[in-house]
């Protein structure tokens, strides 16, 4: 386990060097100036070429590709161009909507499809079974975003239950207010990402009813419940667990859409901002930071794995 | 945090009998709820932030030696009284008593002038700062003085002088903070949400009709509408289509009032290059633009139809919108005259925001008939500084221009769009060096009479300035001159 963890750590290192540099290319091949951002109609020459100087752009982008990885090495992210601020405090501070928001929807989303998906294998005969399976596969073609305002017509507008978007300006210091303005943004997330997540463990499921050792521990008295909570569950949960790393990922990323339905301060808002003005650094900063939350949740998800199916795991002794 | 409502609650209570009798039950601690699309990206106005500032800081957070009121006037506020050489050439200014910083330091002559030279530094990137140009020097013989001398007479000094934040010389750095005279102290600010501010316990003035405000910021306008229609917010800065209206249309929930904007959508002309410089050419793409039925497919029966880039808020403005009226037939009797019959093909960038695009398709539509072919190139707003504004590398663009007294920009040949006659730099050059208002007005108006005569750009529409407001709210201004949104006057009731 050892070995394994200091190879993966290298792994996820080599990845986020390789990132930033796809980054810091992408972002300059874009049209446009970052200066422009701080400049308006009225300006002249000699702003002009101030604005440039400040951040940076009328250096070759060798140069600026040197103070980049500089920089990153010693863990600094810079401060932002049009705010002029650190960017690694605000990505902190982003975070603090971002992550309860991602990571209740996951919960939320396991919470649905997991019985759902179970429920829908088992039953697959029955017509319930048939209609969750339906239901899931309609919840996989609708995007986000519409669900996002229908829920916002629906709850905010019509019932006036909750808000229909915003965050509390301190925050969660007043935690109530703060929870009431997620709920809706993660009952869209949830209701997008429960229907995929559904398919994968009504698949995941239906493998494991197949499989030989459950008609064995039928056969050896147990209940078609009992057998599949014993054996079933750990059996059918290692490729689920995959695919929840990957889920898990994506809604992190995909929270840009829904933070901009619900005009939420999060990574996402963040990150359209960044690009709309060519702050290079803020959007390296989002970008990287969610790179290397990804990577995490990979390795976790890849740990979880070994955990659960000691056949992952290396042999003692062995050298892999 | 919490003490401070409950003190303007009492101080409200004290002044409460000499409240305006028509909202008798105004509530003077009441925290307006402002949504706004204009997030500032940072707290200064000299170093980038955008529009956004001005409308939540100008005359609220900071105060200026002079105020352009909505109406359009200009008043002194930080300047007791102003008094100019009879060579026009030295301004003496002797400042308000009693005037204190929310950090508690007393403005002084020395905080002036630092505030004035922090709009003229080098670093600055102030759209203003070549305005104060005219600017030799600032002496500060006391604490309550401040002489300015100039190289040449400048009529518009107290104007350009009313967007120049009186800031505490202490403070260095306020990108992130604040330290200004007026009413409100910033009381928070959380980046992509809101900014929320108290009234100032200090103020020298008159206290405002309200405890403060939170200014929400929205990327999507339906959010925006959505937060006012679940009463999340009390009052809108703009509304951004006449179809978002409908949803406010019940007087008894909400009032809606339209006031003038100084935005103004146009199409800019590269004129340094064929076929764009000459005249003929533009005025026949003048003439073949059916403005009025623009205005109505993007604003329905608000907004107003230009015939210049002067706005109704300027004292120069001039109905000129018959020099150049809609008459197909005739531009393209004009167009062959310039050696055109069959037309010609151009390259329009356009930026691609509302309401851009859409024009951009009108246009289009409208040109073919007259035989002119237009190419649409939509660019970010980025793309837009870089390659036009910048580098003058364009044919023809869209913009929306949103200052107020900017036909100036037409004096300037070095200017992205190029316009260059000898006359007009001569007269707007001539009008800031002139000794009375009347002259001034006289000169841009000629001016402003011979850039459209020669239709330097392509001047469609004046936005109109839309604010919408939950019923119970009053007082608040109606034209944003200049982006700005003074909240010392707003009233709400319960």
């Amino acid at each position: 386990m050892g070995r394994y963890l200091l190879r993966r750590t290298f792994v996820l290192a080599l990845s986020l060097i390789a990132a930033g540099l796809v980054l810091f290319v992408l972002l300059r091949l874009l049209p446009g100036d970052p200066a422009a951002a701080l400049l308006s109609v009225g300006a002249d020459e000699a702003q002009i070429a101030a604005a440039r100087a400040q951040v940076g752009s009328d250096q070759p982008v060798w140069v600026q590709l040197g103070r980049f990885l500089s920089d990153l090495a010693r863990f600094d992210l810079g401060n932002s161009f049009v705010s002029n601020q650190p960017v690694l405090p605000e990505i902190l501070a982003r975070l603090t909507v971002t992550l309860p928001l991602t990571v209740a929807s996951f919960l939320l989303a396991i919470c649905i499809a997991v019985p759902l998906g179970i429920i829908a294998a088992v039953r697959a005969d029955r017509w319930y079974g048939t209609l969750i399976s339906t239901i899931s596969q309609l919840g996989i073609a609708v995007p986000v975003f519409w669900i996002g305002i229908l829920l916002v017509w629906l709850v905010a507008i019509e019932w006036r239950l909750l808000p229909a978007s915003g965050f509390p300006i301190d925050g969660w210091g007043d935690p109530l207010a703060a929870i009431r303005a997620l709920i809706l943004p993660v009952i869209t997330i949830a209701i997008v990402m429960s229907a995929s997540l559904l398919r994968y463990v009504r698949s995941a499921t239906l493998d494991v009813l197949g499989a030989d050792y459950l008609r064995n521990a039928r056969a050896l008295g147990e209940t078609q419940r009992q057998a599949l909570i014993r054996h079933g569950i750990r059996n059918g949960a290692v490729p689920v667990i995959s695919i929840l790393g990957i889920e898990l990922a994506s809604t992190l990323l995909g929270a840009v859409v829904v933070e901009r339905v619900f005009t939420l301060p999060g990574l996402g808002s963040m990150l359209l901002a960044g690009i709309q003005n060519r702050d290079y650094p803020s959007v390296q900063g989002v970008l990287l930071i969610s790179t290397l939350l990804v990577l995490l949740i990979g390795f976790a998800a890849d740990i979880v794995q070994r955990l659960i199916d000691p056949r992952l795991r290396e042999p003692a002794g062995a050298a892999r | 945090m919490n003490f401070v409502p409950r003190l303007a609650l009492a101080l409200g209570a004290a002044i409460a009998p000499f409240a305006s009798p028509v909202l008798a039950e105004s509530d003077p601690a009441a925290i307006i709820r402002i949504g706004s699309l204009y997030e500032p990206q940072n707290l200064d106005n000299t170093a980038g932030a955008g529009q956004g500032i001005n409308e939540a800081f100008n005359d609220n957070v900071y105060e200026a030696l002079f105020r352009l009121n909505d109406d359009g006037s200009v008043v002194p506020v930080l300047a007791a009284n102003h008094s100019v050489s009879d060579d026009g050439l030295t301004h003496t200014f002797t400042l308000q008593d009693g005037v204190t910083f929310h950090s508690g330091d007393p403005l002084t002559a020395a905080d002036v002038k630092y505030s004035i030279e922090r709009v003229t530094a080098e670093a600055s990137k102030s759209s203003r700062k070549k305005s104060l140009a005219p600017i030799a020097g600032i002496e500060t013989p006391d604490d309550k003085t401040v002489v300015i001398t100039l190289k040449s007479r400048s009529i518009s000094l107290p104007y350009n002088l009313s967007y120049v934040w009186i800031v505490n010389d202490a403070a260095t750095d306020i990108t992130a903070t604040e330290d200004g005279t007026g009413p409100y102290v910033l009381d928070g600010w959380k980046r992509g949400s809101a900014i929320s501010l108290k009234a100032f316990d200090g103020y020298w003035g008159e206290k405002p009709k309200n405890g403060g405000a939170t200014i929400s910021y929205f990327t999507e306008a339906a959010a925006l509408d959505n937060a006012l229609l679940t009463d999340a917010l009390d009052l809108v800065t703009t509304i951004q289509s006449p179809d978002a209206l409908a949803q406010f249309e019940d007087p008894s929930r909400f009032t809606i009032s339209e006031g003038n904007s100084t935005v103004k959508e146009i199409m800019a002309y590269n004129d340094r290059v064929a076929p764009f410089d000459d005249p003929k050419v533009r005025k026949a793409l003048a003439r073949g633009i059916d403005k009025a039925k623009l205005l109505e497919a993007i604003w329905g029966d608000r907004g107003m139809v230009l015939g210049s880039f002067v706005p109704p808020t300027d004292p120069w403005y001039e109905d000129l919108t018959a020099v150049d009226a809609y008459d197909p037939e005739n531009a393209k009797a004009l167009l062959a005259e310039a050696g055109h019959p069959d037309g010609f093909t151009f390259t329009l960038d356009t930026p691609n925001y509302d309401p851009h695009p859409i024009t951009a398709e009108f246009i289009k539509a409208e040109l073919a008939k007259i035989g002119v072919t237009v190419n649409i190139n939509v660019i970010t707003a980025n793309e837009w500084y870089t390659k036009i504004y910048q580098a003058h590398d364009f044919q023809a663009t869209l913009q929306e221009h949103v200052n107020h007294r900017d036909v100036v920009f037409y004096g300037n040949p070095e200017f992205y769009w190029g316009y260059n006659n000898a006359d007009v730099t001569r007269l707007i050059a001539e009008a800031e060096e002139v000794t009375t208002e009347d002259e001034h007005t006289a000169k841009l108006r000629e001016a402003n009479a011979i850039i459209a005569e020669e239709a330097a750009s392509n001047w469609f529409f004046l936005y109109p300035q839309i604010v919408v407001s939950t019923a119970n709210v009053t007082g608040y201004p109606l034209n944003g001159l200049n982006s700005q949104f003074f909240l010392r006057g707003i009233e709400k009731s319960n």
